[in-house]
């Protein structure tokens, strides 16, 4: 019963998320594009189903995923677990490499979080329609996952450690800055644009509550940070990486193809 | 022949739910993996975990359907539309309304913001009133909403013009580095996160669907070159607005 109620309130929700989209969408089809809008009869039924399929899919993940997903970063974070049964609850002098589970479980996690993402499925639908199927739905989603997880990763790395965020972030940038100007030069140009988008839409549904429960996890038990500073910056972390390995994807493809090129060339 | 049509069907959709068994099987072996092995722990309330897992299977396939039914047709759609209209204005306008609308209603901005508050009041930029808090929290939605309008304008004006991405983003990402040396600390964790928070799972469809269309539409542009970066825009301007926005508050204060 308990979870009927929750879908009615998640339905509520939803809908009240879809109400600003659909009054601007509606709004400019009506008083300024004044034309009927095509297939209108599936542009509704599509509009229900998003509704609902966001519906299920939050309830469903509060109901199966969250619950053990918070719970197990909790644990995975706690000094006991740790350092053993005579840890106290903070924890003094930190060494980095005891916390190994956490930098894998935040990886495992990240990829996992971002194969399942609705928004980047969409963005790979996209990609792969606009390119006539040169751009694989997988291989984006792959390349994006693979950066999400080294992100996540080093995030919890850096709480653990406590350097500066903006250390790695300039440090990332410097990186996207290098691979840009060499795909800019190259036939790959088409990938940047695409690239940067990745950042952006790693970020939504399934990946953030989860990777916030391990910030705020190690933010807690370790002496020294703190949940409010340290607690944020592991998102930032998840939407940066993904454009290296997007462009390093692409990059990587055509590596291969120039040394395939070759090795015929000398045969 | 009706028979044959719904079996068509039957087969689609069985191929969507088994597409969505794909996505989400990852995260289930990652997180039952840890659970059992690393952690060694039972799993707690297997039947409601099972029955979740069916609604967030249900949820999936439902989404990806409406993607293909309503929000990438009604994009491309608007896109269109508006770019044969030929008014600058009106386009730049929707972009505008799209980008604000969207995001100043988004459940994880009025979370962050919220989150973000707490921090400004802890660090004694706020007082700790709530009704303070309160009053901070909803000028720093309505920062936050009015980048992603501006962000919008912008990148649809540079598929108008057909202009490199790189050269704005880069030169966004290099005002996002030299702010976060004058911004006030407690601001920029939040000013990153703020930047992948806005981009919310009903708008990246939408906002793609509309960059790739009027980059469909528009002589002379090519929809892999000019048509993404739109999110991208959306997720760099935050950054910007929300520091700017926090170096601006504790100065005025």
């Amino acid at each position: 019963m308990e979870i009927l109620a929750q879908l009615f309130w998640t339905l509520l929700a939803s809908g009240r998320d879809v109400l600003p989209i659909a009054m601007v969408l509606f709004g400019f089809q009506f008083l300024v594009i004044r034309r009927p809008l095509p297939h209108l009869r599936n542009i509704i039924i599509g509009f229900v189903y998003v509704v609902l399929g966001l519906t299920f899919f939050l309830v469903g993940l509060e109901q199966a995923l969250f619950p053990m997903g918070e719970l197990m970063a909790k644990q995975l974070t706690d000094p006991v677990f740790i350092h053993g049964a005579e840890a106290n609850s903070m924890v003094e002098n930190v060494r980095w490499h005891d916390y190994y589970w956490v930098y894998l479980f935040a990886a495992a996690v990240g990829f996992a979080a971002t194969i399942a993402e609705p928004s980047l499925i969409a963005v790979a639908i996209k990609a792969n329609q606009v390119s006539g199927g040169v751009a694989g739905i997988w291989g984006l989603r792959i390349a994006v996952a693979i950066g999400v997880a080294f992100g996540v990763s080093l995030g919890t790395f850096r709480i653990v450690t406590g350097t500066p965020l903006h250390y790695y972030i300039a440090a990332g940038y410097i990186i996207v800055i290098i691979q840009t100007i060499r795909a800019s030069q190259s036939n790959n140009r088409a990938i940047i644009p695409l690239a940067y988008d990745s950042g952006g839409v790693t970020t939504s549904t399934v990946t953030v509550p989860l990777v916030t429960a391990l910030g705020l996890g190690l933010a807690t038990t370790i002496s020294g940070r703190s949940p409010l500073l340290d607690g944020f910056g592991l998102i930032a972390f998840a939407s940066l990486f993904p454009m290296i390995t997007v462009m390093g994807y692409a990059q990587f493809g055509d590596w291969l193809r120039k040394r395939r090129h070759k090795k015929g060339e000398s045969q | 022949m009706t028979r044959s049509k719904t079996q068509k069907e039957l087969l689609r959709f069985l191929g969507l739910v088994t597409g969505s068994v794909r996505d989400l099987a990852p995260i289930v072996i990652v997180v039952a993996f840890f659970q059992l092995v690393v952690l060694q722990q039972p799993i707690p309330n297997l039947a409601g975990i099972l029955l979740g897992l069916v609604f967030v299977l249900i949820g999936l396939t439902l989404f990806i359907q409406g993607l293909e039914l309503a929000l990438f047709p009604i994009g491309e759609a608007m896109a269109d539309a508006l770019a044969h209209k030929g008014s600058l204005f009106w386009l730049l306008a929707f972009a505008f309304a799209l980008g604000f609308g969207t995001t100043a209603a988004e459940p994880a901005l009025i979370a962050v913001v919220a989150e973000a508050a707490k921090v400004a009041a802890a660090a004694g930029v706020v007082e700790a009133s709530p009704a303070a808090q309160a009053n901070y929290a909803f000028y720093l939605r309505g920062t936050v909403a009015f980048s992603v309008g501006a962000a919008l304008v912008l990148g649809v004006f540079r598929i108008l013009k057909g202009w490199p991405i790189q050269y704005l983003i880069i030169g966004g990402y290099l005002a996002v580095v030299v702010l976060t040396f004058f911004a006030p600390a407690n601001i920029v964790g939040i000013a990153y996160d703020s930047g992948g928070v806005t981009t919310s799972t009903i708008t990246v469809p939408l906002v793609t669907a509309l960059g790739v269309g009027l980059a469909t539409t528009i002589r002379g542009r090519n929809p892999m070159i000019d048509g993404f970066g739109l999110i991208a825009f959306a997720s760099l301007s935050p950054m910007i607005f929300v520091m700017l926005f926090g170096m601006l508050w504790s100065g005025l204060s």
